[in-house]
């Protein structure tokens, strides 16, 4: 549980394209981490990275460690699968499964582990609603679709499958950017929750909501298009947004950036 | 690196930036380069809605709507009038019918002043050869596009589709040829084991035929050869549209390559698949010249045995074609392509409820 992350020298490549150039930065567990940043910047990639999600993209590489817990998670031998399975994540568009139950798509990930216990199943299906906020809207009918909730509904879904395996760390890719205002508030109040048990990693477009859910803020930034992304600095969220180190930051918090 | 390497990264590379696209943060839209873009876009409209163009493009607007509305009808008259056609031919030959036309097992249309003709052994033959050939089919054609689609780099998948392209364009008449001269003696063996081990059981007891090649068994062999490529193409497509987020929802938590295709890409490409069975089925009922030479022609009733020999409704009429000259016998077997179109009708018709309009073949 809450495990911490470390980059080390980590760059990423998708085959010849430099994506994002010597990020070094530290997670601790059981708070949140932001990663804010012009749009190409390498944000998300290297979000995509902690999980090995980018691999699924051909020709995508990376150079460096990622350490969970002081385990490199590329060391040879390590699987990406097995990684997926205890770094969680929740993407930028809602995406339950369609033709499962609400049940189902909460269980999905421990039936992948070989959980059958029905009772087992069950309770934590329960706990994950509850853990994320869902549990009193869908309580009644478990065994409709997922696709029939709303969007901030199926967000939360989406968190309560990612969490129902416990994760080690949970990573977000702009959980919020396909919410409206209301959904978007329920689910920074259930980021502020969750850090209590897990790990955070989230990308998001939007600064303010960097500065009310983080702890640390990272911000990435690129030269130019086509040049790889990199990180600038990395610091206490309300540091970054104050008086942060870089001018390069404070150019592009204030909105004085190109 | 491979040197096809840069292509794929492109793709890989714009794919990423268009995902992004959308969720373009409000600072980034207030740019310079942004505002710059849209003045652009404010000087081209005017003359996307110039008055002086759509007024004059009237007249060949009418023309242009009179001719694509006119080529739409031609279909639906044309498929209309094939089946008042074959009703209209069909009729008095049915009245002057001395069997029963659903449950006879007989087809006598020698003698004009008495005809005896019945659909039940065509019934029986086609549809024996058609779902044995749709059961042999379905998983091997779900297991080429499940390969071309996950487990195939798309460099290596293209030619490959191409080849299974290749197999749709062999003539039927080669794959006649090829199944009663390569095929059924090749497998007749099997089905000798076939119907020795497993003969208590209709489908593999003896059938009315007094040798094993040229069956039924042998013709389900060759359809589902035949109908492959239609199944293997449009199921192809279906699970290479499987949406990627749905993809990445079973890869985040975890799900090898067999499991994300369980989680995604099957829920999602079943209907599609399931249309795609039906037109292969489609072409399977219609098929008449590979069939006419592999089946060979019995003496006896169908047994319901896939190793009977018969004809199916298609194979039929036409070792009969050439016959056609008095009306009332030629009736018969119109009426006989009659139901084998009202079938196919069917069968095309569940194709499109299941794909619920996805599919376009």
């Amino acid at each position: 549980m809450a495990k911490r992350l470390d980059l080390k020298d980590v760059d990423i490549y998708y085959g010849d394209f430099h994506a994002v150039q010597n990020v070094n930065l530290s997670v601790p567990p059981r708070s949140v981490t932001s990663f804010i940043g012009p749009s190409g910047c390498g944000k998300s990639t290297v979000l995509r990275t902690l999980n090995r999600m980018h691999e699924e993209i051909p020709g995508a590489r990376v150079e460096g460690q990622i350490q969970l817990d002081g385990e490199d998670i590329y060391a040879r031998g390590s699987d990406a699968v097995a990684v997926r399975r205890t770094i969680g994540m929740v993407f930028q568009r809602p995406n339950p499964f369609p033709t499962m139950s609400i049940r189902d798509n909460v269980v999905a990930g421990l039936k992948l582990q070989g959980v059958r216990d029905k009772k087992k199943l069950d309770e934590v299906c329960e706990a994950s609603l509850r853990g994320a906020n869902l549990w009193k809207e869908v309580s009644g009918r478990l065994d409709k679709p997922g696709g029939g909730l709303s969007g901030g509904q199926q967000q939360r879904l989406c968190i309560a499958r990612a969490i129902a395996v416990q994760p080690d760390v949970l990573l977000m890719d702009e959980p919020c950017s396909a919410l409206d205002p209301i959904s978007t508030l329920a689910i920074e109040d259930l980021i502020g929750d969750l850090k209590k048990d897990y790990t955070i990693v989230i990308v998001t477009h939007n600064m303010q909501q960097a500065a009310r859910v983080s702890d640390q803020t990272a911000f990435f930034n690129l030269e130019a298009t086509g040049k790889p992304g990199h990180l600038v600095e990395i610091d206490d969220t309300e540091k970054i947004f104050s008086n942060p180190t870089e001018r390069e930051t404070e150019d592009y918090i204030s909105g004085r950036f190109g | 690196m491979t040197p096809d390497g840069d292509e794929a990264d492109a793709n890989t590379v714009s794919e990423r930036t268009t995902e992004r696209a959308p969720s373009d943060d409000p600072e980034t839209r207030g740019r310079p380069t942004g505002s710059a873009t849209m003045s652009t876009v404010t000087d081209t409209q005017p003359t996307a809605t110039d008055p002086g163009r759509t007024t004059s493009g009237g007249t060949g607007e009418r023309v242009f709507r009179g001719l694509t509305t006119g080529s739409g009808l031609v279909v639906v008259a044309a498929i209309a009038l094939i089946g008042l056609f074959l009703v209209v031919q069909a009729v008095p030959s049915l009245l002057a019918n001395n069997a029963n036309f659903l449950t006879s097992p007989e087809f006598v249309t020698t003698d004009a002043a008495n005809l005896r003709f019945g659909i039940r052994d065509l019934l029986v033959v086609t549809l024996l050869s058609s779902l044995m050939a749709l059961v042999i089919a379905m998983p091997i054609g779900m297991g080429i596009a499940l390969f071309l689609t996950q487990y195939t780099p798309p460099r290596l998948a293209q030619p490959f589709s191409y080849v299974i392209g290749l197999l749709a364009a062999v003539p039927s008449i080669v794959f006649g040829l090829w199944g009663i001269l390569v095929l059924a003696p090749a497998i007749e063996p099997f089905a000798a084991f076939l119907q020795t081990y497993l003969g208590w059981f209709f489908l593999f007891a003896p059938g009315n035929l007094p040798v094993l090649t040229g069956t039924i068994f042998t013709g389900g062999i060759v359809l589902a050869i035949m109908i492959l490529p239609i199944i293997t193409a449009t199921t192809r497509e279906v699970f290479a549209q499987t949406p990627r987020f749905q993809v990445e929802a079973a890869q985040a938590l975890g799900a090898t390559r067999w499991e994300v295709i369980r989680m995604a890409v099957l829920p999602y490409g079943r209907s599609g698949f399931i249309a795609a069975s039906m037109l292969g089925l489609g072409r399977a009922l219609g098929e008449t010249i590979a069939v006419l030479l592999v089946i060979r022609a019995a003496t006896s009733p169908s047994t319901g045995s896939l190793f009977d020999g018969g004809y199916t409704f298609a194979s039929l009429i036409a070792s009969a074609a050439s016959e056609f000259s008095q009306p009332l016998p030629t009736g018969a077997y119109i009426s006989a392509g009659l139901v084998l179109f009202v079938l196919t009708f069917v069968v095309n018709a569940i194709a499109r409820v299941v794909a619920g309009g996805k599919v376009n073949g």
